[in-house]
């Protein structure tokens, strides 16, 4: 799933500073899961806005809506009203959603209340990690279901690098992936597939390659 | 001069304070009336909207009480109450009410006269703290015979 972490208040307070009518809009999807942009943190933005400004000379009125998933168009043509009533969006959103958004009502101010982080998963209630790195070719079934792309500092295709000590990356505080993936390779007995040396990745399939786009004419209707 | 009577909301497990509270009165042990109960399953039931909406709705502080760490009857819930006031101080830091205004407590239902201690305390720390910044204008506003002004 996306991943993604709420602004902070103060920066989304200073966003909608001008405004006195915002719609706050969440996504049941991706942010739901990682507490970010759901129902629930929807009604807690929208109580916490008007509880700041019912303190000045300029209360806000907040409306507050959730949507399937703000990245289909179907599921934003059903606040379509909402938004009318609404000087601004806030949209809790990926920065997918958002841009749904955005395209969907071209003449709203729309505003990011999340900033989006990466692919990835929960590890443990409370914790998310980055796993994938949408680098547009996968080759996971080489490093035993590990992916260095996304989870090793240095993008590493042949690693690990020097820097690995006791299983930790010498950047950051986290596991030496490469470190994972020869754990691995070892017990599942595949030791030899990783003396083959790796070649240069096809970057160009990656978002180095511009804007990704994909059609899939099979199942295109009129 | 009227002095500032509080309005405080105590969010209690029926568990342990919602009967300390009963167990208080049987004692007949004094607590300030500015504290108004709300029971609750488990403290664990407390989430930061309640908090906030307590809030927007007058309150000047909240607390939340529940069992002693270990005796929760839902095993967590108090754990996670905990958490949840945590946050909420956070978001009344953020949104200037003011974290100090809420606060989590632990107590059996057997300790009535800490029922009646706690009441006591968050009573005087909000009227310390005075009216929530939502409620200053209102309380400075329209009492005709108070007697001077800010
Ligand atoms: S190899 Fe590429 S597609 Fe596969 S998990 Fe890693 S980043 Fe994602
Ligand atoms: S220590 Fe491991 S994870 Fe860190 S950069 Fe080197 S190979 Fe990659
Ligand atoms: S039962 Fe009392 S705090 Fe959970």
């Amino acid at each position: 799933m996306i991943v993604a972490e709420q602004k902070s208040f103060d920066e989304i307070s200073k966003m909608v500073e001008s405004f006195d009518k915002v719609l706050i809009l969440g996504c049941n999807e991706c942010v739901t899961v990682c507490l970010a942009g759901g129902e629930k943190e929807v009604g807690v933005l929208a109580t916490s806005l008007r509880l700041l400004r019912k303190q000045g000379d300029r209360p806000i009125t907040t409306l507050e809506e959730t949507v399937t998933r703000q990245c289909e168009w179907e599921y934003l043509d059903q606040i379509e009203k909402l938004a009318e009533e609404a000087d601004c969006i806030i949209s809790m959103a990926c920065g997918v959603g958002v841009q749904y958004v955005a395209e969907r009502f071209p003449d709203k101010w729309v505003i990011p209340a999340l900033d989006t982080k990466c692919a990835g998963g929960s590890v443990k209630h409370g914790q998310w990690e980055e796993r994938c790195g949408m680098c547009g070719e996968c080759i996971l079934h080489k490093t035993g279901g590990i992916c260095p792309v996304a989870r090793c500092s240095k993008r590493i295709l042949n690693g690990p690098c020097g820097g690995s000590q006791n299983g930790k990356c010498e950047v950051k505080d986290v596991d030496c992936i490469w470190d994972q993936i020869y754990k691995r390779m070892m017990a599942l007995g595949r030791m030899d597939q990783l003396l083959e040396i790796e070649p240069e990745k096809n970057w160009s399939k990656a978002r180095d390659g511009g804007p990704r786009k994909l059609v899939r004419e099979d199942v295109m209707i009129g | 001069m009227n002095e500032f009577q509080p309005k405080i909301v105590a969010f209690c497990c029926y568990f342990c304070a919602y009967s300390a509270a009963d167990l208080a009165g049987s004692m007949r042990l004094q607590y300030p009336p500015t504290v108004r109960m709300i029971e609750q399953p488990c403290s664990g039931r407390i989430d930061i909207q309640l908090i906030l909406q307590a809030f927007e709705d007058g309150a000047d502080g909240v607390y939340v009480a529940g069992c002693l760490e270990g005796d929760c009857h839902f095993l967590k819930g108090n754990f996670r109450a905990k958490l949840r006031v945590g946050q909420a101080k956070k978001v009344l830091d953020d949104v200037g009410i003011g974290g100090e205004r809420v606060e989590m407590y632990n107590l059996s239902g057997s300790m009535g006269p800490r029922f009646a201690e706690v009441a006591h305390e968050m009573h005087e720390r909000i009227k310390n703290l005075g009216p929530s910044p939502l409620n200053k204008t209102a309380a400075s506003a329209p009492l005709p015979a108070a007697a001077g002004s800010e």
